[in-house]
């Protein structure tokens, strides 16, 4: 019979043997040990457990993690994880993808998954550049940063990935600092209770290619006041004293200051992560002071795996056919005598 | 068309039928059964039953009174074995064909597919079988097609993916990820004319160099063809027995003529195919390691996602021989590029040897590959009848292609070498076989062979 008590693991369960090889400093190792410490509180079966990659230093992930994994093929583990998925409904799929890997050449696999909403995980380690390849500008770099591909600077709008993730449909998205590691560990057991195809974008620094990339809005000094962490449910407040705030102008986010003006904490939008209309989600996922982290948008809905789980009961109701020979056998044969 | 309400348009649409009941009258046969078609086909619309009942009389009736057709053939009904028979088109025969591999096997069938002429209708027969637990996925471009059922794979699907020429080349990075990974996976390649977009609807066998060679790296796969409608079913289930029982991608070879030509099936029962051996976990996890192999097969274990105590990472950089880490190992990596080659090679064990029809020896032997079996073989046959000592060798497995074919050559004096392509196969055996006179024929027109051109061709070279 099979076991259905979830044994209690710890970090190290999920350690695998491998030795870890990114650079000394980068944010990945905050990544892995953020994972390492969630993965034993998810209540899943470890072997129940995949993560698939692609190519690119965050697509090495899967080795350092002693669950089933696969690292596949630039830009395809959207496609590789829904094969595992719709394969095996009981699995908890994890895709682990970069900004190179899946907004440049896995564009195409991403948006559909998340137009699918097929019920699994993605961490996407956004750090602005190929670090793989050896510092080229990626769909994310900025205008006029300077790599070595872009020598005299990027002429290359970049994609706002949470944008281009909402717009695909996407029914989960959230934001966090890639040298936050509590909050990243709560996010990432979240994504893994959210029926859906959760998308966690995580600011993640490059030591070498793109170092300080983020400063501006991650660094410990600043990070109160050029973030905002979301919360359903809860009034939109920032700041060191915790005495800013959002409110809706016309189509635009306004920061306000509570005592000025006579603006109480009751005149702040409270976050609504639920909501079906993602038109205030998009609004403060392109925000760019404060930056918005936390869970942007959590929207409940129906999964691929259930719709084709139903149709298929329906279909089986109503067929004549459990097994293939009596297929073969119908409808219009004939006897050679 | 007295007494019946249809209007000028209804009625001229049947007018085809009186040319089909003129063919009717001249081989002499009972129109019954395009009757009973009518009265199926057209359930709900009587009438349009009734009109094209009475041109199909009509045309009968005519060739019979004027007898303007100087000769009525008789066929008769042609001898075949006793048993239950189908129409069957290429196509479903393959899609049938895995339906029954998947039951036999056990495992689930999961099909990763984008939509592409003239291989779309197995990805239509096959949705049709959710209630066989047929997992069908439309993906969102071949890539994904093939690399979703890679993941299928993984979690321990019986996966298959199936495109055309142009969607194979986009595979080609996918079926290197299961060759590494060594995964079971089935490709199935409707050839259609090329390069690039080439003749969609039109038959060709332009594929095959590109099935065999058409990636980056020491690439082995097994490469086999079905050669008529009905044996696709045969191919096909015989690619996913490959494939499972030697843990690596397998690429079916069909092409549009044989996909969309339909032939009487007699039809099989899953109890009348070989078994499928899926490589089950026989070992403790303390002696197990992801790229151990069968000392006969060279396959390795197939440990599915769920499995307690086995987890394990596979992926596509080079593999250490054992334990399926990653490494750059020197030594390892030729090891790692012998084996999957050893591998693949060793499939000649496990096939057919390859046969000569109508004669084992002689002047000629007429070498075919896939969907060419049918034209071939009616234009040996009658060479045969003629009294030339011709032999027939077709190929359904290319690589590996069967033990003894270096025998099967040297009892000719001449091979001639039939293709729909400029010479694909002919390149590959002039490679592998030494110290026989090949020659060339070859049409590239979008076309089957047609017997009578193929008769001229063999006694031009028997003449030469």
């Amino acid at each position: 019979m099979e076991d259905t008590l979830i044994e209690k693991l710890t970090f190290k369960d999920f350690q695998s043997d491998q030795e870890v090889r990114w650079c000394p400093g980068c944010d990945d190792y905050v990544i892995l040990r953020s994972m390492l410490k969630a993965l034993p509180e998810m209540d899943v079966k470890k072997e129940d457990i995949v993560f698939i990659s692609g190519i690119g230093c965050s697509s090495r992930f899967p080795y350092y993690v002693d669950c089933y994994g696969m690292h596949g093929i630039h830009g395809r583990a959207a496609a590789i994880a829904s094969g595992v998925k719709l394969a095996n409904n009981n699995l908890s799929v994890w895709m682990i993808t970069g900004d190179g890997d899946s907004l440049a050449i896995g564009g195409n696999h991403f948006i559909h998954l998340l137009r699918r909403n097929i019920d699994m995980n993605i961490i996407l380690f956004n750090n602005e550049i190929y670090g793989l390849t050896k510092g080229q500008f990626s769909p994310t770099s900025v205008i006029g940063q300077k790599t070595k591909s872009s020598p005299y600077g990027n002429t290359q709008p970049p994609f706002q990935p949470g944008e281009l993730a909402i717009g695909a449909q996407a029914r989960f998205f959230a934001r966090i600092g890639g040298n936050t590691p509590k909050e990243m560990t709560q996010l990432f057991i979240d994504a893994q209770k959210f029926k859906g195809t959760s998308l966690i974008e995580v600011l993640q620094n490059c030591v070498i290619f793109n170092d300080g990339c983020f400063t501006s809005i991650t660094d410990k000094d600043v990070k109160e006041e050029q973030q905002i962490f979301l919360e359903h449910g809860k009034p939109m407040i920032f700041g060191k004293e915790r005495n800013k705030g959002l409110v809706l102008k016309g189509l635009k986010l306004e920061i306000v200051t509570i005592g000025e003006n006579g603006v109480t904490e009751n005149d702040l939008l409270v976050h609504d992560a639920k909501c079906e209309d993602p038109t205030l989600h998009q609004m403060l996922v392109r925000m760019s002071h404060p930056v918005a982290v936390g869970i942007i948008r959590a929207f409940e809905d129906v999964t691929l795996e259930e719709r084709e789980l139903e149709l298929t009961r329906e279909v089986s109701k109503k067929s004549k056919f459990t097994k293939v020979d009596e297929l073969f056998f119908s409808g219009d044969t004939y006897e050679v005598k | 068309m007295k007494g019946l309400t249809l209007d000028t348009k209804s009625i001229v649409r049947s007018k085809n039928m009186f040319a089909l009941g003129m063919v009717y009258w001249m081989y002499n046969r009972d129109m019954n059964y395009t009757l009973d078609f009518f009265a199926k086909k057209f359930k709900y619309n009587p009438e349009i039953a009734e009109s094209n009942a009475r041109v199909l009389k009509a045309g009968f009736y005519y060739a019979e009174t004027l007898e303007l057709i100087p000769v009525a053939y008789k066929v008769a009904p042609s001898k075949m074995p006793k048993g239950t028979y189908r129409i069957l088109n290429g196509n479903t025969a393959t899609a049938w064909g895995f339906l029954a591999a998947a039951e036999k096997s056990g495992l689930e069938l999961f099909l990763g597919s984008y939509p592409i002429t003239p291989a779309t209708d197995i990805l239509h027969e096959l949705v049709k079988h959710k209630h066989f637990g047929v997992k069908a996925f439309q993906a969102e471009d071949e890539i994904a097609g093939i690399t979703s059922a890679i993941g299928a794979a993984f979690a321990g699907d019986l996966a298959i993916t199936t495109t055309s020429g142009p969607g194979l080349a986009l595979k080609s990075e996918g079926i290197n990820l299961a060759l590494m990974v060594e995964l079971p996976l089935v490709i199935v390649d409707v050839q259609r004319g090329g390069p690039s977009t080439g003749l969609p609807t039109k038959t060709e066998q332009s594929d095959l160099l590109q099935a065999l060679f058409g990636r980056n790296g020491e690439s082995p796969v097994i490469v086999i063809a079905a050669s008529t409608p009905a044996n696709c079913f045969d191919y096909a289930y015989e690619a996913a027995r490959l494939a499972v029982e030697f843990m690596t991608p397998v690429i079916l070879l069909t092409d549009g003529y044989i996909a969309n030509g339909s032939e009487p099936w007699k039809v099989k029962s899953i109890n009348d195919m070989p078994p499928i051996h899926v490589k089950k976990l026989d070992k403790s996890r303390e002696s197990w390691h992801p790229y151990d192999r069968d000392i006969q097969t060279l396959a390795r274990n197939w440990v599915i996602p769920g499995t307690k105590g086995f987890e394990h990472r596979i992926g596509g950089l080079e593999k250490d021989k054992i334990t399926g880490n990653v490494s750059y190992n020197p030594e390892n990596h030729e090891h790692m590029t012998h084996i999957r080659a050893e591998k693949v090679k060793g499939v000649e064990n496990f096939i057919p040897e390859l046969t000569a029809d109508y004669a084992a020896e002689g002047d000629l032997l007429v070498v075919g590959w896939g969907g060419t079996f049918g034209s071939l073989h009616s234009a040996v046959k009658q060479m045969h009848n003629e009294g030339f000592k011709v032999g027939h060798a077709h190929f359904n497995y290319i690589n590996p292609m069967p033990k003894n074919t270096q025998e099967v050559f040297s009892k000719f004096k001449k091979v001639l070498v039939c293709e729909i392509n400029l010479g694909q196969l002919s390149f590959v055996l002039k490679s592998k076989y030494q110290g026989i006179e090949f020659h060339q024929y070859n049409k590239i027109q979008g076309l089957p062979f047609s017997v009578s051109d193929l008769v001229n061709q063999f006694k031009n070279i028997l003449n030469a």
